[in-house]
């Protein structure tokens, strides 16, 4: 009995594995496809395969482009957020005032107010002082990705005793040697899981890049709209470009999955 | 830290600058701006609630707010009951169980506009392949366009925060219930159950907050189509900036939005803090 019940769970997780992957697999497929070829039979493998559509796509796509906008923006943003927010962090922790206390509510009120409320007069602004390029997004993502930040940092930082800090200064240290060689040091778990969220988010995000990004510096998703507005009805080179979209995504979690899955965990529990 | 020290503002100003010009600068501008007739540059007159009552009667707003109404409720549960299903399964020991977390999870990663899209060519072309034609022509399969592609992208996020508070339970007490000889749906209801709710109250808020704001996948599947009958809030607020160039209205819309979806968010905290207390 309870070895049949085993087989059943693991059959029936497995089939549902295979209706989660289906997806990728018919847009693998398909974009090795001729038009001809998709249109005859969307679920067969192609034949004959061809990557004329990645060819076309990646040329298109102008993907290297893209790739590098989405690549510069990511990791400077993400960047810059780790190091602020923790910053911030540390300082609101160790501080026990009032001051401190309203700061730290500011951040955590931010979290409530929804994109859309901000989005309006946010870009007319930076558009009046001529900031709607990667540089001012850069900027917004620190505004809006600290709040969570933050408060993620917070709880960690909490449990590091103010006497490493006490040392460190009897040592000579100043205020930003002992949080940059003792106590950030002691951050890495923390800041691998706010290095993973804030990588996921700003990856994909489009709204906000739609708004202020030109077109020089569109990055993956922002190419990928436009690119799907020229090819609707060409699904070959559609299929092959968000293949190629897709493609970073895979990797990185090929190589980060324990911390992925490790940080959205931490983000969504704490 | 001192307050006054140097230090302390050193550290705390960068993102305090930031939130300030990104946030809340932007967020008292737009409520001002709502009450006037700002064209996205200047204003000339005041209008008092003239803008927000037209709001509420704008028919567009009303649907969408409707259209995401029942996406949400529609949404919130099946998600809950998927993904708590699949964390169930895959933390049963069977050979590949860790592989199919990883499977579960993985469209999650992707951006909601690029799923949109893949989801786009499945409903259009397979579905048409396969003698489901048609689908994406009508608010219905539209609706459900957008609940498949949601339930796809969020089941695993939803697994994976399960999956923690299950792994939370001991496994003594499962086995003393198994020794006192409860069955396995006792089991679940009476202690499993009780163990997860917190994550039930997490979920709950992030599946609630995440489809009342849904924006991308809206975009690329159906971009609100046909004649915008699956258009959704954050769309609407949007399109009557961007399309209509109607700033202040859009302003007043997004303030609305706010006020919604801030005291659904409270709602769900007060709720939570509630029930922590009384465990």
């Amino acid at each position: 009995m309870k070895k049949t019940s085993k087989l059943v769970i693991a059959l029936v997780s497995f089939l549902l594995g295979l209706l989660w992957i289906f997806p990728f697999y018919l847009i693998l497929t398909n974009s090795f496809k001729t038009p001809k070829g998709i249109f005859a039979s969307v679920l067969s493998l192609p034949s004959p395969a061809t990557g004329d559509n990645y060819v076309n796509s990646f040329k298109a796509l102008d993907f290297l482009r893209s790739l590098g906008n989405s690549l510069i923006i990511t990791v400077v943003g993400v960047i810059l957020i780790i190091v602020f927010s923790a910053m911030a962090a540390y300082a609101l922790q160790r501080n026990h005032s009032k001051i401190s206390g309203g700061i730290l509510m500011l951040f955590v009120s931010a979290m409530l107010i929804p994109f859309q409320t901000v989005m309006i007069p946010l870009t007319a602004n930076f558009g009046r002082v001529h900031m709607l390029n990667m540089w001012g997004l850069i900027f917004m993502y620190i505004g809006f990705q600290s709040s969570l930040s933050i408060f993620l940092y917070q709880g960690t930082i909490a449990s590091i005793p103010v006497s490493m800090d006490e040392s460190a200064e009897l040592e000579g240290a100043n205020r930003l040697q002992t949080f940059f060689k003792i106590i950030f040091p002691m951050l890495t778990p923390i800041t691998t899981t706010v290095g993973i969220l804030n990588i996921i988010a700003l990856w994909n995000d489009y709204l906000l890049p739609s708004l202020v990004l030109p077109q020089n510096q569109y990055t993956i998703p922002l190419q990928m709209f436009f690119f799907f507005g020229q090819y609707t009805k060409q699904w070959h080179l559609a299929l092959a470009g968000l293949a190629l979209s897709i493609l970073p995504v895979i990797i990185f979690y090929a190589f980060a999955q324990r911390y992925i899955i490790k940080g959205v965990t931490d983000g969504a529990v704490k | 830290m001192k307050n006054r020290s140097l230090s302390f503002w050193l550290f705390v100003t960068p993102t305090l600058v930031a939130l300030a010009l990104v946030v809340f600068i932007p967020a008292l501008m737009g409520i001002f701006y709502s009450f006037t007739n700002w064209d996205g540059l200047t204003y000339t007159t005041m209008l008092g609630f003239k803008n927000y009552i037209t709001v509420f009667q704008d028919s567009g707003f009303l649907a969408a707010l409707w259209f995401t109404v029942k996406f949400v409720v529609v949404t919130v549960i099946l998600l809950n009951v998927i993904g708590l299903s699949l964390a169930l399964l895959v933390t049963r020991k069977f050979k590949g169980n860790n592989l199919l977390r990883t499977v579960f999870f993985m469209p999650n990663l992707i951006g909601g506009l690029i799923l949109g899209f893949i989801w786009q060519f499945i409903f259009t072309q397979v579905f048409d392949a396969l003698g489901f034609s048609g689908w994406l022509t009508n608010q219905t399969t539209g609706f459900w366009g957008l609940v498949i592609v949601t339930l796809w992208q969020m089941s695993g996020y939803i697994m994976i925060i399960y999956i923690a508070y299950l792994q939370n339970i001991p496994t003594e007490v499962i086995e003393a219930a198994e020794i006192d000889g409860a069955s396995p749906w006792q089991r679940f209801w009476n202690i499993t159950f009780p163990m997860i709710a917190p994550a039930f109250t997490v979920s709950m808020f992030l599946t609630l907050s995440n489809g009342f704001k849904l924006y991308d996948p809206n975009l690329s599947l159906t971009n609100g189509g046909p004649y915008k009958s699956t258009e959704m809030l954050a769309m609407n607020i949007v399109n009557t900036a961007y399309s209509e160039n109607d700033f202040a209205r859009a302003e007043a819309k997004a303030l609305v939005f706010f006020v919604i979806v801030g005291a659904i968010s409270l709602l769900q905290v007060y709720y939570t803090r509630k029930r922590e207390v009384d465990l």
